[in-house]
């Protein structure tokens, strides 16, 4: 079976400004994508045209078979979507705006009771059923917005910055809400937040001025970093210089930097040749040398700087 | 269909649940009773009509119809919401024929509350209801013309402002095209035909009928005309504006 949501050559131009360039991914069910990149670089646009809101230049979005150009109410109602900054009608009350929303999707009588029911209890909305939006906080609205898109249990979820505006404990259940639900939809979330990649993601697309730059796991964005498997240790500043020479003799370690001294204690930090693991051997150095070191573990790769790397060379 | 309705129904809730449509009815009902008593002088005509109550409302409704007019669309466009609206389930053609239904009707509603109008001449004479009735039914089916030029002004723009003056210059067009005046400054240049066509496009005209209580089949299928093409450039506009 074809994958759930497949994009091929996706193009968006704005007058002389093409914000989306020829994209091309595949999402299948159980698959959670997280959508990088810079501001502007056209994850919204993207985002609006599997949606059906913009018509693409060029290229095509096939949703479970529905080409969103030629039938696009067919590929809407297996879309559940939290549009940017979570548009809301901010005159009505949360009641009975969900109740809209779902009467416009096609429910009605217990049916409509029953989902509007679960979704508050979901995202926990309880609170806040009899008052209007506009009084809401930032958080309760954008929850709000995320029941609105959950209400019909889509087959396949778009959701355009989802945690934005969320407290920690917040964004720490809406990212549970999206992990559970990934394993039997087909979900496409973006995000400025590099960690909820790892926590929510089997996938990552790194997308910068328009172009795919990334297509692969978190794991193997991480990968891409001079600092995957590289190994820090924390030690005495005083022992610092001696510990340093001693294992940049290590085979399979490149260099050694020094890092920050805080409180007397320096962290020194060991790059591997070429991603390998070093962390054994690093550590059998350590115990040799007899220094009391106070902390040592492995990196698995700064999200922050391949972000960087991919997105600043384009 | 059941999603048209629940635009419909949402819509028709929005309009009362802000001051607006309150302050909206009071001034429709005020002014419309200030035009029939003091201007139409209802009371020296001395007679049991309500056709001076009537012959202001096309009036009446070019400034009141495009304040209910004016947000339908472009108030969706600045909250965004026309995003939610849009990525919905729900044909263009739907969205437009519900909100225009829900204005139509509020409408309908002021309208409606000038009754004591009707009460006092039954009160004071011997109307012929029959008459009035057809006054009011051919008052809103303008009113619907009115609208539905005003909501497809509003799909243009995001400012509701702008979407009030043009519409209100679109409707005054439509208004007065039928006048002497109007109609002399093309007489000097442009062929019979346009003249003629021009002339046959005012709601002027085709109301004059209508208050003396005659609903010609001519007239009410003028303005279903021309609520129907609105409506059909008012899905194109929404349409094309989705693109860029
Ligand atoms: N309607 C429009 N008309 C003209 N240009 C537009 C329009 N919509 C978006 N753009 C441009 O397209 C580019 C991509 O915008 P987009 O909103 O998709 O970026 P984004 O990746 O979502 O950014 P952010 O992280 O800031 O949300 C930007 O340069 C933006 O200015
Ligand atoms: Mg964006």
């Amino acid at each position: 079976m074809a994958a759930m949501i497949v994009l091929s050559g996706l193009t968006k131009r704005f007058g002389p400004l093409t914000a989306v360039d020829g994209v091309s991914f595949s999402v299948d069910r159980g698959e959670v994508l997280g959508f990088l990149g810079p501001n502007g670089s056209g994850k919204t646009t993207t985002m609006r045209m599997i949606t059906g809101y913009l018509p693409p230049s060029a290229g095509s979005v096939v949703v479970c078979g529905h080409d969103v150009a030629a039938e696009p109410l067919a590929a809407q109602r297996l879309i559940g979507y939290l549009p940017e900054g979570a548009p809301l009608y901010g005159d009505m009350r949360t009641g009975a705006f969900l109740n809209f929303i779902a009467g416009a999707r096609g429910m009605s009588g217990a049916d409509k009771a029953r989902r509007v029911g679960s979704i508050v209890e979901r995202v926990e909305i309880g609170s806040v059923l009899h008052q209007p939006i506009d009084t809401l906080s930032k958080g309760f609205k954008r929850r709000v917005g995320l029941a609105q898109a959950l209400l019909h249990d889509p087959e396949i979820l778009i959701l355009d910055e989802p945690t934005d505006g969320l407290d920690p404990n917040q964004k720490h259940q809406v990212r549970n809400l999206i992990r559970d639900m990934g394993h039997d939809k087909a979900i496409i979330i973006s995000t400025h937040i590099l960690e909820e990649m790892d926590a929510v993601c089997t996938r990552a697309a790194v997308i910068a001025k328009g172009r795919m730059v990334f297509d692969g796991t978190p794991n193997e964005l991480e990968q891409r970093s001079a600092f995957h498997n590289s190994v820090s240790i924390r030690v005495k500043s005083e022992l610092a210089p001696k510990l340093s020479a001693d294992i940049g003799n290590v085979a399979g370690v490149a260099r050694v930097e020094a890092g920050e001294t805080v409180d007397g204690v320096t962290t020194i930090l060991a790059i591997p040749a070429d991603g390998r693991s070093i962390v054994r051997d690093v550590s059998e150095r350590v115990g040799e040398s007899g220094f009391a070191v106070e902390g040592l573990h492995a990196e698995r790769g700064r999200l922050d700087e391949v972000f960087r790397q991919l997105t600043a060379s384009q | 269909m059941r999603s048209t309705l629940a635009i419909f129904r949402r819509e028709l809730a929005s309009y009362f649940s802000t001051p607006l449509a309150y302050v909206f009815i009071v001034i429709f009902l005020a002014s419309s009773g200030a035009f029939t008593f003091y201007l139409g002088k209802i009371f020296e005509r001395g007679q049991a009509d309500l056709q001076s109550f009537f012959v202001y409302h096309p009036w009446l409704y070019l400034f009141l119809i495009p304040a209910v007019a004016m947000r339908l669309w472009a108030e969706e466009r600045k909250a965004g919401t026309i995003e939610l609206l849009m990525t919905l389930p729900i044909s263009t053609t739907e969205a437009v024929l519900g909100k225009f239904l829900a204005a139509w009707v509020f409408i309908a509603i002021a309208v409606v509350l000038t009754f004591p109008i009707w009460l006092t001449v039954n009160y004071l004479g011997d109307p012929d209801n029959g008459v009035i009735l057809a006054g009011y039914v051919g008052s809103l089916i303008m009113a619907g013309a009115y609208l539905a030029l005003g909501a497809c002004v509003s799909a243009l723009t995001k400012n509701q402002v702008i979407a009030f003056i043009v519409a209100v210059v679109v409707c005054f067009l439509f208004l007065t095209s039928g006048m002497e005046i109007v109609l002399a400054f093309f007489r000097n240049w442009a062929p019979a035909f346009v003249v003629d066509a021009i002339a046959a496009m005012s709601f002027l005209t085709h109301f004059s009928s209508i208050t003396k209580g005659v609903i010609d089949l001519k007239d009410v299928i003028f303005f279903g005309s021309v609520i129907g093409v609105a409506l059909y450039i008012n899905v194109a506009f929404i349409e094309i504006k989705k693109g860029a």
